[in-house]
């Protein structure tokens, strides 16, 4: 077995016991984007020689007898909406195509130590579900290279999947952690608004959006959400509260579990296979002590409206300092300030980036605030009231991360509406503030991974995690990476 | 004016003197090189986030508390969206519909009399402040500063209660001295420290107000009072000649004296307000307002008005003393030792002392002077045992010296003569050699005395008793 097969914990483990260097395991992985990232297309940029850099001063500081955290030397992509000090980051806009930050998103100092190799690939802005909107380049699914691999965050899911990075870092505004996860066969997480920093992720919808984790095992995805978690006095909206430690406390117990499963989850416009494959996990998950039921969360039909009225609104205001004044894209020759913003504005974002602002310009629009954003923010409560209400009576809500297995490249590029139902399933968690986990849960007739969504409480990732990981010890461990020619 | 009333409104920007900016930690400073005061979180770039100094909270609240206004508990703050090249985030993050304190009024001084008008306070928010914008003909284009962006601001809203140039005057001044007196602006006009943007309408008495007009860029007092005659006449003018006012907002340009039209209200902005999501809800515990009221001192309108009212003093002194907060604080300590009449203390303070400090460029407590020793001095003029022109003897010595008035008296020999048998040599000496005075006087010209008195006061090398020197040689021309 090649070392960028191994999962992060099997990695830190052999490091700890000089069984591979940090080096080594940085060269195994590059070597695996060697190989297959023109196939794939995960990456924006490729770290090599910083990678190698970091992995020799970490191995330094190991041989030094230096404290070092758990996931010290394990390679990871790092999505590229999160600012890396020195590193392009360019939120895969042309609009940003030069810039590099001149400081860290909190979650990059947390990761100090950990290997860099690159910046993956995503829609732009983390605008779409497919991780076609890219100014760059398409990201191909691991599993089907003829297939999107989910988005936003599809690079951090595809590299994960591929084995071009054991750990990715993504963002999740409405599903863009949990839906590429789906769709590539790999755990995501998406945690609770308020435990990830958010100061360094370039904001989307600033209510929304949040850092979380890839893996391709649960106690993987634990162990890094474990080291990016925590108040930051640079975040105000981030939680004043003490975390465990994740991984130290998973266990696979679900014994007493109450799950919850929402009839609206599963109604129209869900796939049959993945209704089956959802209920399929679910039984797994009852035969080993848990208990199911079905409840309602009937606001759910209003969630994606509330959701791209909110979404947009911030967006629209979020991404209005682009504008071609002080860093970024500008179009040349202009003549005055007014040309300036119109021309950069225009040339310097993609059809869907400009799509959501009109849209977040118009519900915030004098005369029309008080019937949309107003309106959304309402349903905003309405959605988290019931969530609320639903957890009085389970532990956790299993639904399917997304209606479908992944969807072809190009077939709802030009339905933006097609490509929005997309997160159907998903966008709640982010109205409601609640923790999302998505672990794959078998495979459709195309052969490409179908998701189990579990939904928790605010704060209450521990419970999701131990939920996956009796799933995951059940079936054996989730799939393996593929082979791709 | 003939046949209209102006009603006037006025919107102060006020810069907070806060030790850092308002969403980061970047020091709030005037004058620094440019660019230097500046972050990543002040200047907007992608992914940072701002976080909220508690400081400018409480700078707010004092101030809501000083112009009497019921303060939010709870408030929040949102997005103004617009575009421009000082504002590096497109927008500014501000308070909308749910101000920090609002429904307050403040009382002003009109006149001598002590006559005070009720002005409406209609809300005080906080927010941030702008970069600003270089242009110099060495370059093409325009430079951007970003020192300035975050530099933590209040807005203070007034009713449309003033009705005159005058009125608004009063208010802004008032305004002024109050941030001075509670500490939280350092109000430096020609820094651009406090703005105001001005509105205003004409209408006939007995008619509702006129359609209003806003002026910007206004930033010293006396555009303010240019602005607003300016703009009430031009008004006048559209109505007299048959026309309509339309709501607009207008430049001033006070060194051209006229103001020139910026938008009209079709072309108004739409800032598409919404709750900042990157800030939490601002809560104020109930404790904590409380406390801030109890650090307020006594405001510098109520102070002018009790120097007026309970000591006698004429406006001018009161507005004077009160101006600067030592000299206010002096003068109510020598007055508190009762031991002389506060018309004296105010126009020693005023006149000598304030020279002296101006002189030497020195603050009241860089002197040796207490409120003992002064009082000290101008009571030996009040019971007569100094002359006044002594007295400016003595007070340069105790501010610099450190002595007390009975010491430098003494050790300068400067005792008023008040024994009539000494004098009475002096005076017919006087008189002798001084015929043609003493005629002048015999044939009614009355103010050869004050030329008797003053050869007096100099044989006695200042120390004659000057009111007793002129009964004296009033006795001996009857």
């Amino acid at each position: 077995m090649e070392l960028y097969e191994m999962t992060a914990a099997e990695l830190s483990r052999m490091m700890q016991a000089g069984k591979c260097s940090a080096e080594e395991a940085a060269r195994s992985v590059l070597g695996r984007i060697d190989q297959v990232e023109d196939k794939v297309g995960a990456y924006v940029t490729v770290t090599g020689e910083t990678a190698l850099e970091k992995a020799r001063e970490v191995d330094g500081k190991r041989a030094k007898g230096e404290k070092l955290s758990p996931l010290a030397g394990v390679p990871i992509a790092v999505k590229d909406n999160i600012c890396t000090r020195n590193v392009l980051t360019t939120c895969s806009s042309k609009m940003l195509y030069n810039f590099v930050p001149p400081y860290n998103a909190t979650v990059m100092d947390k990761l100090s130590d950990l290997v860099v190799v690159g910046k993956a690939n995503m829609d732009e802005f983390a605008m779409g579900s497919s991780c076609e909107t890219s100014y760059f380049h398409k990201t191909a699914n691991p599993h089907g290279l003829d297939y999107v691999p989910g988005g936003s965050s599809g690079g951090s899911a595809a590299a994960v999947a591929a084995g071009e990075a054991p750990l990715a870092l993504g963002s999740d505004t409405g599903g863009s952690i949990r839906l590429p996860a789906s769709f590539c066969g790999v755990v995501g997480l998406k945690p609770t608004y308020g435990s990830v920093s958010r100061y360094g992720l370039v904001a989307f919808a600033s209510s929304l959006d949040q850092i979380g984790p890839f893996g391709r095992s649960v106690e993987d995805v634990a162990m890094l959400y474990s080291a990016i978690c925590g108040k930051d006095p640079m975040d105000a909206t981030s939680a004043d509260r003490a975390y465990p430690d994740f991984a130290a406390a998973l266990c696979g117990d679900v014994q007493g579990l109450r799950i919850g499963l929402p009839r609206e989850y599963f109604g129209k416009g869900v796939e049959e296979e993945t209704r089956r494959a959802v209920m399929d996990a679910v039984k797994v998950l009852e035969k080993k002590g848990a208990c199911v039921k079905e409840i309602s969360l009937p606001s759910t039909d209003y969630a994606l409206s509330a959701y791209y009225m909110i979404s947009s609104a911030e967006a629209s205001s979020n991404l209005a300092r682009f504008d071609g004044v002080k860093y970024g894209f500008r179009a040349e020759g202009c003549e005055g300030l007014t040309e300036l913003y119109e021309r950069t504005r225009s040339e310097g974002f993609g059809d869907e980036v400009k799509r959501r602002i009109m849209l977040g310009t118009f519900v915030l629009s004098s005369g029309f605030y008080d019937a949309y954003y107003k309106r959304g923010k309402q349903l905003q409560q309405q959605i988290a009231a019931e969530f609320s209400a639903a957890f009085e009576g389970c532990d956790v809500i299993a639904t399917p991360t997304s209606p479908t297995t992944a969807f072809r490249m190009g077939e709802n590029l030009g339905d933006p509406l097609k490509m929005y139902a997309a997160d159907i399933c998903t966008v709640t968690v982010n109205i409601a503030g609640l923790p999302g986990l998505s672990i794959p849960c078998g495979t459709g007739a195309n052969g490409l991974p179908l998701g189990l969504q579990l939904i928790g409480p605010k704060f209450a990732e521990q419970t999701l995690l131990n939920t996956a990981r009796a799933y995951e010890i059940e079936t054996g461990g989730f799939r393996a990476i593929p082979e791709i020619h | 004016m003939k046949n209209y009333e102006m009603v006037v409104g006025l919107e102060v920007h006020a810069e907070l003197n806060t030790a850092t900016k308002i969403y980061c930690s970047c020091k709030n400073s005037f004058g620094s090189a440019v660019n230097s005061n500046c972050c990543p979180v002040c200047t907007g770039m992608p992914g940072t986030l701002p976080t909220l100094n508690e400081k400018v909270v409480e700078y707010a609240v004092k101030m809501g508390h000083a112009l009497n206004c019921e303060i939010n508990p709870v408030c929040k703050q949102d997005r103004k969206n617009y575009f421009y090249p000082d504002l590096p985030k497109a927008y500014q993050i501000s308070q909308f519909d749910i101000p920090l304190c609002g429904n307050g009024y403040l009382d002003v001084i009109l006149d001598d009399e002590g006559t005070t008008k009720r002005i409406g306070v209609t809300r005080i928010h906080i927010e941030e402040d702008a970069g600003k914008l270089i242009h110099d003909d060495s370059f093409a284009g325009s430079l951007v500063d970003f020192n300035r962006c975050g530099v933590p601001l209040i807005e203070i809203v007034s009713e449309p209660d003033m009705r005159s140039s005058a009125e608004a005057k009063a208010y802004l001044e008032t305004i002024k001295s109050i941030l001075q007196y509670i500490d939280i602006s350092d109000c430096k006009m020609q820094e651009g420290s406090i703005r105001c943007d001005i509105n205003v309408s004409v209408h006939k008495p007995g008619e509702p107000f006129g359609t209003r007009c806003e002026m910007k860029n206004v930033n010293s007092f006396s555009g303010a009072v240019r602005a607003i005659e300016y703009e009430a006449a031009r008004q006048i003018e559209v109505l007299e000649n048959g026309g309509v006012i339309h709501q607009e907002t207008r430049r001033w340009d006070d060194p051209a004296g006229k103001s020139v039209l910026l938008r009209s209200k079709e072309d108004a902005q739409d800032y598409r307000y919404f709750p900042e999501p990157d800030l939490l809800t601002i809560v104020v515990p109930e404790q904590k307002v409380k406390d801030l009221r109890d650090t307020l001192p006594e405001l510098p309108q109520h102070k002018t008005l009790r120097f007026m009212k309970e000591l006698g003093l004429p406006r001018f002194d009161a507005g004077l003393l009160v101006d600067s907060m030592e000299k206010g604080a002096f003068f109510d300590a020598c007055v508190a030792l009762g031991s002389c009449k506060p018309k004296n203390i105010a126009n020693w303070l005023l006149g000598d002392v304030s020279r002296l400090c101006n002189e030497k460029n020195l603050a009241l407590a860089d002197t040796e002077l207490t409120p003992e020793k002064l009082c000290g001095m101008i009571a030996m003029i009040e019971k007569g045992e100094i002359s006044g022109s002594a007295g400016k003897t003595v007070v340069e010595e105790i501010m610099f010296s450190g002595k007390n008035a009975a010491q430098v008296v003494k050790e300068k020999g400067l005792a008023q003569i008040s024994d009539a048998g000494a004098l009475e040599e002096i005076v017919k000496a006087v008189l002798a050699a001084n015929e043609k005075s003493v005629a002048d006087y015999k044939n009614g010209k009355t103010n050869a005395i004050g030329f008797l008195v003053g050869q007096c006061m100099r044989q006695s090398r200042g120390q004659g008793n000057p009111a007793l020197i002129k009964e004296l040689l009033l006795r001996h021309l009857g």
